[in-house]
């Protein structure tokens, strides 16, 4: 059953053992990445039901929570991740065509502007937290902080003093405000996950510019980079369905509950 | 019964392969090598499956009585609660396919290894983390939701290491996602030349169809995992009612896991019984496509079925209807399978070695089990026996008479290949006939326990089930001596087994061309394949590698 | 030690019958299928064992044998799950004159009252030949009622009332499990239902100390917590006229339509914002912390009850169409001067 084949070999450095081309090393290594991808879809997918499921169930509150995070930053947000995926798709045409200086200057703005994208996710983690608008107490300024948030200020404070203040009736205005508190652990949940895979992202495009340093990719070999590019690329369509998931539908301006 | 056609005095080890090529641990620990990793899951599985097991004896000792004067309540709740988390993702989930899969799968398609050997040997590290994650709940106070884990009970009202466990099952749950990649990609892109899809051995296929649904439901089982760890950390509010959320959620997106998982568990297994039974009949599977696509459809329809766990949970009335039909429709594809394996029998010519005998135990055993699903898939009797001992005869029909059944045929069957050395055949056709009577007298009762009426997850019961429970105990305690026997005899093999040559069973397939064990390349030369699995026959020129 | 050894529970409901026939078929399928693939394999592996000089022959398959065998599974599989549809729809609909009992699951026992007010700690006397509904709700966790001589089963959830109901046909003590895992004393939450002929079971219900029957402690709940001073059939109310409520479709604010059931009434008093009458404001306060599931019970049982009023027209004062403009303003100030200075509200606490 079973011929003796001699296999012409490549012997390309960067050819593992268990590959017998680079073809199929390259064509391997780029499925796996796709399939790890779905992977990554059905762990977002999951928790996206459950955000979308708490919309349905939640409405106003969810509405009232996303028009309280600012549409701006994230919007520049977005710009920015686009971006990173212009020049990661640049870092992978450099790599193809073996130009080396050009493979580490895209691959260090691709870092530079992802961390660009955690520092305005940053500061817009600490807006919540000086808005009183994380869950529970978990950072000590919560939902229900005395002291430090001011009620009456429709973008600021406590959520169910800023109802009260506009003459939602106390127990409405509370259980409004629960309901917006489970709003937020979604929005930081999802964010969170979000940036997590951002992060991993970042540590791995490291790993990539020095490699790129030392000049391992060429048109022969590029695949860490085009499947790194992958990865990047769909943490970036991650964050194209959660700007506007919970940034802007439904936005009814400025207001809370106006 | 030896079947090599060289007489055994001739036969001798190969001088250089996997087992010998390196010394020390770092060379064990660090391996690339496919069949290294394979033997370090098998040592990891056979571990938790006694952790395991050791749980069941104690569970079993207390249901002797009727009353719970063995252990304390919350005891016994984390006895149950620790026997299914390790069986489930410590032992079941990874068993065939980490550690027959692993060995096996790129010898069967004539390839070097996997497709990625470094995230095979780290998702053994993975598994070990949450091995560890689990293990260290059990030392310092178990869990004791279930392993089910139920909101709000383990969201919000249990003291135990809830987020500990979950953490340790989503990390193992991680090492499942990377096995199930590699196959598929492996599959996909490695094959010999000549090794079509439609002359791939069954094992693959039903490895294949198996690591689909590792891809796809893992990881909500781990979102599921993370929500329900930031429920009890933070009282979020998604599951606790008396902060807005909905506990039937939490079960919606665990079974929508859990349920495909059952599939993930019995796939593999029924791939390694269409090994036994083609070569132990010599004969070619009967209706091959038809059994390789039962796998694909088991898998696909598995997504659909989950809320058949929730009958009587608070679902509406039609979507239990839906439920309800699409669980006996999935219930087909293995009807099929069961059907074209004793097909394949019809007109063989069949022996009697403990693989097949350990499959002929699968085939009647999964028959009873997968049929007694059948009662729990009717709505209106569902809601008699659901949360009985009638589900938990079911599952340990098809998981322990089927799944461990296969497994441990399979782990005889390639014993030789994956050690060089033949297992002794009187004791582990001993051992066969003890697991397959104490299996029947533990877990039969059961069915009838579960339809008078005593439900799961039961410290103490009313005095008329003793008898039965009795009778139960009476069975796990021949059970457990079937399953020690071959943790001595295979040990012992390891050193003293007779040496078994490349192919002691005649048997078709690329693996048992290759040198037993296996140099670490698997094979001298890529083999190309001009002919269809399971060729045996008159014509079939066996070759013995040198 | 018993040395029974019964096989079946005792049939003591209308379904016990149906769901044991059903059973029993399943039973004989299965043996069948068994059978026939045990006694196959046992034939073939005698008939074909392996001998010198018998080959194996190579059989690739048979599609109609598939078809077959794929066919005739599938269509008695059918069968099933018809047979156990039809059950599970007759079980899942209570009939209208039932009997309505309510329960309370917590860990770890079991709360019964009957609407004529008697009180049961994990026990449950019920008539036999009348169906009865039992209307049940969780304090904690997810606990599940069963009863095996019945052959039915419940999920009792928290926070949202299920039902079940059976017709119990034998007189006779049965077994009350709790059959959802719930913690330390799951197997503990154990009781009897005591099926009565229906004389014995009217005596009972007269005989023993009693408080007042469902409705009639809800009416003094009502007036307690104060819900009298909204709900009322006269002008100027600033909360819907419960009578006639019970069972009507509600028109919501936001256009939605909901039937008054249990759960809509019980969610009304704990979480009243989260459906606003159309018409009205958002000024109910909430309950929850100030009446325990049993007095939400009572409530809701009473609420009922203003339903069976008869003659009564629904049109009252204060239907939604019937506002006018000019008086909202004033019913807003009153919202203000009621909301400026909350009162602690008398009721029961759990």
């Amino acid at each position: 059953m079973s011929h003796n084949l001699a296999t012409t070999e490549e012997h390309h450095p960067a050819l593992a053992h268990q590959f017998d081309t680079m073809d199929q090393q390259r064509e391997a290594s780029t499925f796996g990445m796709w399939v790890f991808l779905l992977t990554e879809i059905m762990m977002f997918g999951g928790l996206f039901t459950a955000y979308l499921i708490y919309r349905h169930k939640y409405y106003t509150a969810f509405v009232g929570g996303s028009s309280s995070i600012d549409v701006t930053w994230g919007f520049a947000n977005t710009l920015v991740l686009i971006g990173s995926s212009l020049t990661m798709a640049m870092a992978v045409w450099a790599a193809q065509n073996g130009k080396r200086r050009q493979q580490m200057i895209y691959l260090a703005l691709t870092m530079i502007l992802g961390v660009a994208f955690l520092g305005v996710k940053a500061k817009e983690y600490y807006e919540k937290y000086d808005e009183c608008h994380i869950p529970g107490q978990v950072i000590g300024k919560g939902f229900n902080a005395t002291g430090g948030c001011d009620a009456g200020d429709p973008k600021k404070g406590n959520i169910a003093d800023d109802l009260e203040s506009r003459n939602v009736p106390p127990a409405a205005a509370a259980q409004i405000a629960r309901q917006t508190e489970i709003f937020f652990s979604f929005y930081f949940a999802m964010t969170g996950l979000h940036a997590t895979h951002m992060l991993i992202g970042l540590g791995v495009l490291a790993w990539l510019f020095l490699r790129a340093k030392r000049g391992e990719f060429g048109p022969e070999y590029y695949t860490p980079v085009e499947n790194v590019g992958l990865y990047w690329h769909f943490v970036d369509i991650v964050w194209i369905y959660l700007f506007p998931l919970l940034y802007l539908i439904s936005r009814n301006g400025h207001e809370i509950f106006s | 019964m030896s079947t090599a056609t060289q007489p055994a005095s001739q036969l001798v080890m190969p001088a250089k392969h996997y087992l010998n090529d390196n010394y020390g641990i770092r060379s064990w620990l660090l391996t690339k090598d496919h069949k290294r990793i394979a033997v370090l899951y098998l040592f990891s599985i056979t571990f938790f499956f006694f952790v395991g097991g050791l749980f069941a004896a104690m569970i079993r000792l207390e249901l002797l009585t009727p009353a719970g004067d063995l252990f304390t309540s919350d005891t016994y709740n984390k006895l149950f609660t620790m026997h299914g988390i390790n069986m489930i993702f410590f032992f079941l989930i990874p068993s065939v396919p980490a550690v027959l899969g692993n060995f096996l799968v790129p010898l069967m398609i004539g390839a070097k290894d996997l497709a990625f050997p470094k995230i095979n040997l780290l998702s053994w590290y993975i598994f070990i983390v949450g091995a560890l994650f689990s293990l260290a709940t059990m030392v310092t106070g178990g869990v004791d939701t279930g392993w089910t884990f139920y909101t709000p009970l383990s969201s919000g009202f249990v003291k135990t290491h809830v987020i500990l466990m979950a953490v340790g099952i989503l990390t193992a749950g991680f090492s499942s996602i990377f096995t199930g990649l590699n196959f598929i990609v492996t599959v996909h892109r490695m094959r010999a030349p000549g090794l079509t899809w439609g002359r791939l051995p069954l094992f693959i296929w039903a490895n294949y169809a198996a690591s689909l649904i590792m891809i796809l439901g893992t990881p909500v089982l781990a979102i599921t995992l993370i929500l329900l760890a930031l429920e009890r950390g933070f009282h979020i509010g998604i599951f606790d009612p008396k902060l807005g959320g909905d506990p039937v959620l939490f079960q919606h997106m665990f079974w929508f896991y859990s349920h495909p998982a059952v599939y993930i568990m019995i796939l593999p297994g029924m791939g390694v019984i269409s090994e036994i039974v083609t070569c132990f009949s010599r004969k070619r599977v009967f209706g091959y496509s038809f059994v390789a696509f039962s796998s694909i459809a088991i898998a696909v329809f598995g997504f659909v079925v989950w809320a058949h766990h929730m009958f009587v949970a608070g679902i509406s009335t039609y979507s239990a209807m839906v439920f309800s039909l699409l669980s006996f429709a999935v219930a087909i594809p293995s009807a099929v399978k069961v059907f074209n394996w004793t097909a394949t029998m019809y007109k063989g010519s069949v022996s009697f070695e403990t693989p097949m005998l350990y499959a002929f135990g699968f085939i009647g055993l999964f028959t009873i089990g997968g049929l007694t699903g059948l009662f729990l898939a009717s709505l209106g009797l569902d809601i008699h026996i659901h949360d009985t001992y009638f589900v938990i005869a079911h599952f340990h029909y098809v998981m322990v008479g089927g799944m461990v059944m296969a497994y441990l045929g399979g782990l005889h069957f390639w014993w030789p290949k994956i050690t060089g050395r033949m297992y002794p055949e009187g004791w582990a056709k001993l051992a066969a006939l003890i697991t397959f009577i104490g299996f029947n007298l533990t877990f039969f009762p059961q069915f009838i326990l579960g339809y008078m009426g005593m439900p799961r997850r039961y410290h103490a019961y009313p005095e008329e089930f003793q008898v039965l429970n009795v009778l139960s105990t009476a069975g796990a305690s021949i059970l457990a001596v079937g399953f020690i026997l071959p943790l001595i005899y295979f040990l012992y093999s390891m050193r003293f087994g007779e040496i078994a040559g490349p192919n002691p069973w005649q048997a078709t397939g690329l693996e048992w061309e290759t040198s037993s064990p296996p140099p670490t390349h698997n094979f001298e030369e890529t083999p190309i394949v001009t002919e269809e699995p399971y060729h045996y026959g008159a014509d079939r020129e066996v070759t013995v590698v040198p | 030690m018993q040395y029974k050894l019964p096989l079946f529970p005792e049939q003591a409901s209308t379904v016990a019958g149906p769901v044991d026939g059903l059973y029993l078929f399943l039973v004989l399928i299965t043996t069948f299928f068994s059978l026939l693939v045990g006694l196959l394999i046992l034939f073939f592996a005698i008939k074909y064992k392996r001998r010198p000089g018998h080959e194996a022959e190579q059989i690739h398959g048979s599609t109609l044998l598939e078809i077959i065998w794929t066919v005739i599974p599938l269509g008695i599989s059918m069968v099933i799950f018809v047979w156990g549809a039809a059950l599970y729809f007759h079980e899942r609909r209570p009939p209208a004159n039932a009997l309505e009992v309510y329960g309370i699951g917590k860990q770890w026992m079991w709360k019964f009252e009957h609407p004529s007010g008697q009180r049961e700690i994990n026990a449950l006397h019920v008539p036999m030949g009348r169906p009865v509904r039992v209307t049940m709700i969780s304090q904690d966790v997810i606990h599940s009622f069963f009863v095996p001589a019945f052959r039915v089963k419940q999920d009792v959830l928290p926070n949202r009332y299920v039902d079940v109901w059976f017709e119990a046909t034998k007189p006779g003590t049965y077994h009350l499990f709790c059959s959802q895992y719930c913690g330390t004393k799951h197997s503990a939450m154990i009781g009897e239902v005591t099926v009565m002929k229906p004389d014995d079971y009217a005596a009972w219900l007269v005989g023993g100390k009693v408080d007042g029957s469902l409705a009639s402690e809800g009416e003094k709940l009502f007036q307690e917590l104060g819900c009298i001073t909204c709900h009322r059939a006269d002008s100027g109310a600033r909360g819907p006229n419960l009578t006639g409520l019970y069972g009507r479709p509600v028109r919501l604010n936001d256009g939605r339509t909901v039937i008054a059931d249990n759960n809509y009434i019980r969610e009304s008093i704990l979480n009243p914002n989260i459906k606003i009458v159309s018409g009205f404001q958002p000024i109910m306060p909430t309950f929850q912390g100030v009446v325990s599931e049993e007095g939400l019970i009572q409530l809701v049982k009473y609420i009922e009850t203003l339903s069976l009023q008869q003659g009564e027209p629904l049109n009252n004062r204060t239907s939604p169409s019937e506002i006018r403009d000019n008086e909202v303003p004033n019913i807003q100030d009153q919202m203000k001067q009621q909301n400026a200075a909350p009162q602690p509200l008398p009721g029961k606490k759990p």
